[in-house]
């Protein structure tokens, strides 16, 4: 739980000094307190008030880091139970596994195909996150070799799955600089896998499904030998099962900042569902509840495009939608004689009429308003999408001087501003386009004639 | 080492029981969840959520042509349409109406009466009536809906501000429920519920609709609404305590992603598992999210939510 001003305060040496910056102790606290500044800045902190400020100023749940570089994953570090509390922070990384008993080339096939795996939406690239890789076969030499195949055609985060920790630790020599996951602890091997996670400095995950006080206690081993990133597996699978414990579990962290549980979780939805599609939907019910790193056990683009969605829906900030900066915007190569439209700056409008005035073929103007992130219909009745906004913003971004003509085509959603355009904007003509985007075409194939 | 304690909610309130049906008709109650949807550990969920059908009046024609697979020569009769979504499992079947659209042959209260009594001589599950979205229209083949289904306790939509007198009026003279539906904001819900009890509905004869947004639509925004009201019911507040209803299949279906096969982006997949699945993580997120009721499309929806429900409504979940 976040400390506030007071609190922290109490902790500092309440001289004075100003050699932090600041004119008084309270005024570095109270900075403190905003996440304006670091602890760091004040030289005489005392150790005791430096691991108690630290602690308390830990976030509920632990942000771990799985691969190294650019793709890396990074989860955890969340606040709240629902979104609208304020919003949820790392999206959970969607991993897909193979596993070594299966033939080579039917692994760096898939491998391929999930890596070069990209989907575009309202202008954000999606794409799923890493592999886990398990040892089915139990044999140590397979698990290296089919480890070293991923890892040879993929820069992204690995999830290396053994409960034997010799073979981890002959994979670990191999893969240990990419930061791999450690999956998993178990009650039986978790002091030889917690020196393989020392060793290496790799997150390690704790599968223990007997139960939360049991996986509390395991956790605290592992930690307690100074492992720092851990991921949970409390062992949970079917629907019903995998929420209650993951609810429970960021219960504890958020709610009772409860240490020892205050980790991001990994997922199997594949180990309970019946087919694809039952685990796609056990994979949406865990972007919405509180998984970290969901593990998935086919991969197909019609069912990875919808799950990348949900996952980004989730995931974006309720109290700001994503929006596009207002101005007029090139789709194509226009010249003056260009068709103009008229568009909102929630991106979700935006890229729907841009996507298809590009498909159309015909070059065009795309002037965006300032909705405030609004979409046509809701920005309308919010009043922030009116015919004065319109022609505000028509003159804002001086449009008569780039295109020829003097026409402008509005959504058709919105025909009933014509009237009222047509006031404050004397010299334009105001076109009424159709009411969805993907008519565009159509309709200036047939309307458009400069 | 201590035994962790799991912290649980006392919640105070309670989703109310709104039943469909009865009176000859088989019937279905929805509500009565004393805690968030599936968590069982903390409280009672003494009825599962349930699925309607869409079925329409007339022939769609903008339709993908998966949905027309699916359903085949019944798209042009609605009894029978109704009569094979029963087999796929509908719980209900929502009846749409559409015809007395003024776009859509622009029908009146006779056409209304004449398909309404089909289809509930056609099935004995309940019904839901939904009239074609236009205010005026709405008003008078509801009304005439009401009328003939008089006893049989059908659901009639959509009910908003401008036409609640009329809807809760006929509603409470026929022993029908409302279907209330707000823009996704969870006050205007909450104010609509009030002015539907101030004019003499009671409690048990209100389903609230927050509005769908579809995946990649407005899901998000749906999806928190309805977790704020369900909050503020289980929190005591008995006028966001209503059952709520979605229509994730009009909803979805209506997207691009689901209705077009050709030209479409390579990474969008297969069409048909990309539709279905667009209309099964919408229908199951609204779930998730408290949705009571679910209106769907595809019978491969209804399917799959059936089988996932029934798994997250057993008790050992
Ligand atoms: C999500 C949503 C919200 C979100 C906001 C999302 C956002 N960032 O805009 C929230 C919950 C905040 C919201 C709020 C409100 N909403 Co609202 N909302 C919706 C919902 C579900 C989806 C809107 C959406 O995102 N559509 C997708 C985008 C891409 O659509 P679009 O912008 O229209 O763009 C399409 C076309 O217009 C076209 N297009 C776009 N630009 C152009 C340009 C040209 C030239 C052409 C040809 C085409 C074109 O392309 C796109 C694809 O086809 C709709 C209902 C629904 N299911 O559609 C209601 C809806 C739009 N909302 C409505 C209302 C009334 C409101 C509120 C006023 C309610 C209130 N009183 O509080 C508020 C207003 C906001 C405020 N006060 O701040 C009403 C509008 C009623 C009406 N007919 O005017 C709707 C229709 C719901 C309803 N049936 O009552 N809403
Ligand atoms: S440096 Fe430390 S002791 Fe000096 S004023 Fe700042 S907080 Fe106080």
């Amino acid at each position: 739980m976040a400390l506030t001003g007071i609190e922290i305060y109490k902790h500092l040496p309440k001289t004075n000094c100003k050699e932090c910056g600041f004119p008084t102790c309270l005024a570095f606290a109270m900075k403190l307190a905003a996440k304006a500044v670091e602890l760091s800045l004040c030289p005489y902190v005392s150790e005791e008030a430096q691991q108690a400020l630290e602690a308390a100023s830990r976030p509920p749940i632990r942000l771990v880091t799985i691969g190294a570089g650019e793709s890396k994953i990074e989860v955890g570090n969340e606040v709240v139970m629902f979104r609208h509390e304020k919003t949820f922070y790392h999206p959970p990384g969607f991993v897909v596994r193979v596993k070594d008993s299966e033939p080579a080339d039917a692994v760096g096939k898939l491998v391929a195909e999930v890596a070069g795996y990209s989907v575009e939406r309202v202008g954000i690239e999606l794409k799923m996150d890493g592999f886990a890789i398990e040892n089915e076969s139990k044999d140590g030499g397979n698990f290296v070799k089919c480890v070293e195949l991923v890892s040879s055609k993929t820069d992204l985060p690995l999830i290396l799955m053994s409960t034997d920790s010799s073979v981890m630790s002959q994979a670990l020599d191999k893969v240990a600089s990419a930061k791999p996951l450690i999956y998993a602890a178990n009650k039986d091997n978790w002091e030889q896998m917690t020196e393989l996670a020392l060793k290496h400095q790799c997150p390690l995950a704790v599968c223990e499904p007997e139960g939360m006080s049991e996986l509390a206690e395991l956790v605290e081993n592992v930690t307690g030998k100074g492992v720092e990133d851990v991921v949970l597996d409390p062992g949970a699978r079917d629907f019903g099962p995998s929420l209650v414990n993951l609810t429970q579990l960021r219960r504890l962290a958020v709610r009772k900042s409860f240490r020892p549980l205050g980790y991001p979780i990994i997922t199997f939805p594949g180990e309970a569902a019946a087919n694809a599609e039952e685990e796609a939907l056990l994979a949406g019910q865990q972007v919405a509840k509180y998984a970290g790193i969901i593990v998935l056990d086919h991969f197909s683009p019609g069912m990875a495009y919808p799950l990348l969605t949900l996952r980004l829906n989730i995931y974006t900030d309720p109290q700001k939608p994503i929006q596009m900066s207002p101005g007029i915007y090139e789709i194509g190569t226009p010249k003056p004689e260009s068709p103009l439209c008229v568009t909102t700056n929630f991106s979700l409008t935006y890229f729907s009429i841009a996507g298809e005035l590009e498909s159309s073929g015909i070059p065009s103007w795309l002037l965006v308003c300032d909705t405030e992130g609004l979409s046509v219909l809701t920005a309308w009745s919010a009043g922030k999408f009116d015919a004065e906004r319109i022609a505000k913003t028509v003159k804002e971004f001086n449009v008569a001087d780039t295109v020829s003509h003097r026409s402008v085509i509005l959504p058709g959603k919105v025909a009933v501003l014509r009237g009222e355009l047509e006031e404050e904007l004397p010299e334009w003509k105001i076109m009424i386009g159709p009411p969805e985007a993907w008519d565009v075409g159509g309709y200036l194939k047939q309307h458009w004639s400069a | 080492m201590a035994a962790v304690e799991v912290p649980i909610e006392k919640w105070t309130g309670k989703v109310h029981e709104v039943t469909l049906g009865g009176n000859g008709r088989k019937s279905v109650v929805v509500g009565g969840e004393s805690t968030l949807p599936f968590l069982h550990f903390e409280g009672s969920l003494p009825r599962r959520p349930v699925i309607a059908i869409e079925v329409r009046d007339s022939e769609p024609k903008d339709w993908s042509p998966h949905l027309v697979d699916a359903w085949g020569d019944v798209l042009a009769d609605p009894a029978a349409w109704a009569k094979k979504a029963m087999e796929y499992g509908a719980d209900i079947i929502a009846l749409s109406l559409r015809s007395a659209h003024p776009e859509e042959g622009n029908t009146g209260a006779d056409e209304a009466r004449k398909n309404v009594d089909k289809v509930l001589s056609a099935v004995d599950i309940p019904l839901i009536i939904y009239g074609p979205g236009v205010a005026e229209k709405d008003n008078e083949v509801l009304v005439a809906a009401s009328d003939v289904a008089k006893g049989q306790r059908v659901a009639l939509g959509n009910c908003e501000e401008k036409n609640h007198r009329t809807i809760a009026a006929t509603c409470i003279a026929d022993g029908h429920v409302a279907i209330g539906k707000t823009p996704i904001e969870i006050n205007l819900a909450k104010q609509l519920n009030i002015l539907l009890c101030d004019v003499g509905l009671s409690r048990d004869s209100i389903l609230m609709d927050p509005t769908t947004g579809a995946l990649g639509y407005g899901l998000e925004y749906t999806y928190s609404v309805m977790e704020r009201l369900r909050l503020a019911a289980l929190g005591g507040d008995a006028m966001t305590a209503m059952p709520m209803i979605c229509t994730a299949g009009e909803e979805s279906w209506r997207q691009k992603e689901a209705k077009f096969a050709e030209g479409m982006p390579e990474a969008w997949g297969d069409h048909l598992e990309r539709a279905l699945t667009w209309e099964e993580i919408t229908a199951f997120s609204l779930f998730a999210a408290g949705a009571d009721i679910m209106v769907v499309r595809h019978p491969g929806t209804v399917e799959r939510m059936k089988a996932v429900i029934d798994r997250l409504m057993s008790e050992s979940a």
